[in-house]
């Protein structure tokens, strides 16, 4: 499709529905005996308003069947000083596109302040995990121009102060993360270009608001650039004058699916759920032809052609994702020799294969494949995103695994960028060092993989790898990871509770509170913060209350390092035993045997299902750990 | 466009919007008589119908508009 054809709302990474869509939600609404999946995967398609209200009503007859089949719940609240309803109908449809089983709640029209200032409001009886405050320049004071001296800077701040009280008054009567939005701009001019020179002047408010809220935002705030998505469909297509007149619908009504795609990818980062790692194929997706039958003479790619530049850019893109902690892989059908050559000797490769995390090349299906870079790399398959331009091996893979993303990408690989982009796979609400790191951090662990194969003896492995593990109190540089484990461990993670970056703050600070924030060095490079303990201690015992860690550094024996640390911590509080509790979810099957492992001795089956278990403190004897362990500030009582 | 060809293209319009199944076209339907059809999906209907025929409409045109065999007319006007 040309661009100047394109449908400016389409979600065009994805797969069109099929015509009989209608009368399978019908119909999956009263079979009760079908796979809760096949609901999820008709999500996948680009369904338009209508589409995605059928859908909705799929999922409220469906809900318990689609909770167990593992989708997050997620409650989101919608404060708007507009009609919302809308997008409230969009979201569990598209939340389902995103792994999310969501509730939504709106506020009542024009009440946003009321809502959120008052404790008691029905939007915090409702418990939201996320309060979307929707504005537009109108209640903001800044759908007028305000050329009087000063006035187009004073309604601009008062419009900050207003929306940035807001959002603290909801940290204030709730621990629900908030999203904000930038606005629009609107399409009325007052002078006409030279607005955008003129204080006061509705389009110099509005820029200087959205440049101005970027800067106030706290961490944990969400951020929605809802002008940049405007600008994307276009400010022409964005606006329907028509409708916001009759009934304050604030943007065009064929673009709510794609702003409710934006919320839910917003989501779903919230609750860390964005995908991890980028697949390649390589024949005409990072170069043109066929590198078997080409040679690395005959492939199209880099300067000379706009079709090599479009190849060479399609590999700048990934460079850059890799940049920013995305993890990369190929996994291409070729001889791997072949497949390697271009990276090693044409002079035009953006990508070397030191950026390839786990490089596939071989003759087998690329639904086996995916599995095994996903093995090598030691996270799921739902969170691989692959690129491939041949339509059949998408087909294939979307058929045999459902939960990797597969965009849809056309036939011209100058639009490979743009769709991926638009697609929004790894979204994300925050950037640190850690994530900076975190696509070498995987490629050593996939090293790690091979080196143990030629060690064999796992105790042997483990020396070898040199381990240092530091143990810390939570505090304010790791907060935002631990945040991020606390809400996206699933597999090792014994009780699975969630807690808001807010409230990992305010136990930093509890003295009933013991907490542990753990990371690992080995000889391969940094694993980062990995693992994450809270105790709740009293005079005789110290109850777990979490106690999760990263799967990567399964099988490294950390648990038992961390053990001993905890041990000696509570024995000089004067504890006489830790309690442990194991709660069992859909994903934490593998640490049901976690605290007997560790010797805790069984205590009980709890009522709502799950283990009770103990462990005699004078009865503990420490092993020998194939690591240095090194603690700061971590003894009982001095970090409080 | 014949008049019968723009009801059958408004009937399918309004089962996907309404979610109804089967209904049967008549030129006195009104919301009435649809359980889905309030002003909210309203708002969608006008937008279906727009966008499938490639036509808009101003509110007062819809304002006016007081059955479904009204809006057939109303398309028709506008796509001959």
């Amino acid at each position: 499709m040309s661009p100047s054809s394109r449908d400016p709302y389409a979600l065009r990474w994805l797969l069109e529905p099929p015509a009989d869509l209608r009368a399978q939600l019908k119909a999956l609404r009263k079979d009760f005996e079908s796979n809760p999946h096949v609901i999820r995967r008709l999500a996948g398609y680009s369904l338009d308003v209508s589409q995605l209200n059928q859908l909705g009503k799929t999922i409220a007859a469906r809900r318990d069947d689609l909770a167990k089949a593992g989708l997050r719940p997620f409650r989101v609240a919608i404060a708007a000083t507009h009609t919302a309803d809308f997008l409230i109908t969009a979201l569990p449809g598209t939340g389902l596109r995103h792994g999310l089983l969501i509730d939504a709640f709106q506020a009542d029209y024009g009440q946003t302040a009321q809502a959120v200032l008052d404790p008691a409001s029905t939007l915090f009886e409702f418990e939201p995990d996320l309060v979307y405050l929707a504005f537009d320049p109108h209640a903001l004071g800044l759908g007028s121009p305000r050329l009087d001296e000063g006035g187009g800077e004073e309604a601009v701040q008062s419009a900050i102060d207003y929306v940035t009280s807001l959002r603290d008054a909801i940290h204030t009567n709730s621990s629900a993360g908030v999203v904000l939005h930038s606005l629009p701009m609107e399409p009325a001019a007052l002078f006409g270009n030279f607005d955008a020179s003129q204080p006061g002047s509705v389009r110099w408010m509005i820029a200087t608001f959205n440049a101005r809220l970027a800067q106030n935002l706290k961490p944990g705030d969400v951020f929605l650039d809802l002008a940049a998505l405007a600008e994307m469909v276009g400010l022409s297509a964005w606006h329907d004058a028509g409708r916001w007149h009759e009934g304050k619908v604030p943007f065009a009504l064929d673009a709510v699916p794609l702003v409710a795609d934006h919320l839910c990818r917003l989501f779903s980062a919230f609750r860390g759920l964005s995908r991890k790692c980028l697949v390649l194929d390589l024949d005409n997706t990072l170069w043109g032809g066929v590198i078997g039958d080409d040679g690395v003479e005959g492939i199209a790619l880099g300067q000379g052609s706009g079709t090599g530049e479009a190849f060479a850019g399609i590999q700048s893109y990934a460079k850059q994702l890799r940049s920013r902690g995305i993890i990369l892989a190929v996994c291409s059908k070729n001889e791997e020799t072949n497949a390697r050559i271009p990276f090693q000797s044409h002079d035009e490769m953006v990508l070397k294969e030191s950026d390839v995390a786990v490089f596939v090349a071989n003759w087998t299906d690329k639904a086996s494949n995916l599995e095994y870079v996903a093995k090598a790399l030691n996270i799921g398959t739902d969170s691989l995103v692959f690129l491939d331009d041949n339509p059949a091996e998408r087909e294939r893979v979307r058929q045999e695994l459902p939960e990797v993303a597969v965009p849809e990408v056309g036939t011209d690989p100058a639009e490979y960028v743009g769709i991926l982009s638009e697609a929004g796979y790894f979204e994300a609400i925050g950037f640190g060092a850690e994530d900076r790191n975190r696509a070498e951090m995987y490629q050593a662990n996939a090293e790690r993989v091979s080196a143990m194969q030629k060690i064999g003896n796992m105790d042997e492995y483990l020396r070898s790898l040199e381990m240092v593990c530091s143990m810390r109190p939570f505090n304010s540089l790791g907060r935002t990871r631990t945040a991020q484990l606390i809400n996206k461990s699933n597999q090792f993670n014994l009780t699975t509770r969630r807690y808001s970056e807010a409230q990992v703050e305010s136990f930093e600070t509890n003295p009933a509170k013991f907490t542990l924030q753990v990371r690992l060095v080995d000889r391969f490079g940094d694993n980062g913060m990995i693992s994450v303990l809270i105790f709740d201690r009293s005079a005789d015992e110290w109850v777990c209350d979490t106690w999760l860690m990263s799967c990567r550094v399964l099988g490294r024996r950390v648990e038992e390092a961390v053990l001993a640390h905890v041990v000696d911590a509570a024995k000089a509080d004067g504890a006489k035993r830790l309690i442990g509790e194991w709660l069992p979810s859909p994903k934490n099957g593998l640490v049901e045997k976690h605290f007997e492992r560790l010797g805790f001795n069984f205590v009980a089956d709890l009522p709502e299902g799950g283990t009770r278990w103990a462990l005699d403190l004078e009865a503990y004897e420490k092993p020998a750990l194939p690591m240095v362990v090194e603690t700061t500030g971590a003894v009982a009582g001095s970090e409080a | 466009m014949a008049r019968s060809e723009i009801e059958t293209k408004v009937v399918d319009i309004m089962e996907d919007v309404f979610d109804e199944d089967d209904l049967e076209y008549s030129d006195s339907m009104t919301a009435a008589d649809i359980e889905e059809w309030d002003s909210l999906s309203n708002i969608r209907f006008v937008v279906a119908i727009e966008k499938a025929f490639g036509v808009r409409f101003s509110n007062s045109e819809i304002a006016d508009l007081e059955n479904v065999g009204q809006m057939v007319d109303l398309i028709g006007s506008k796509i001959d």
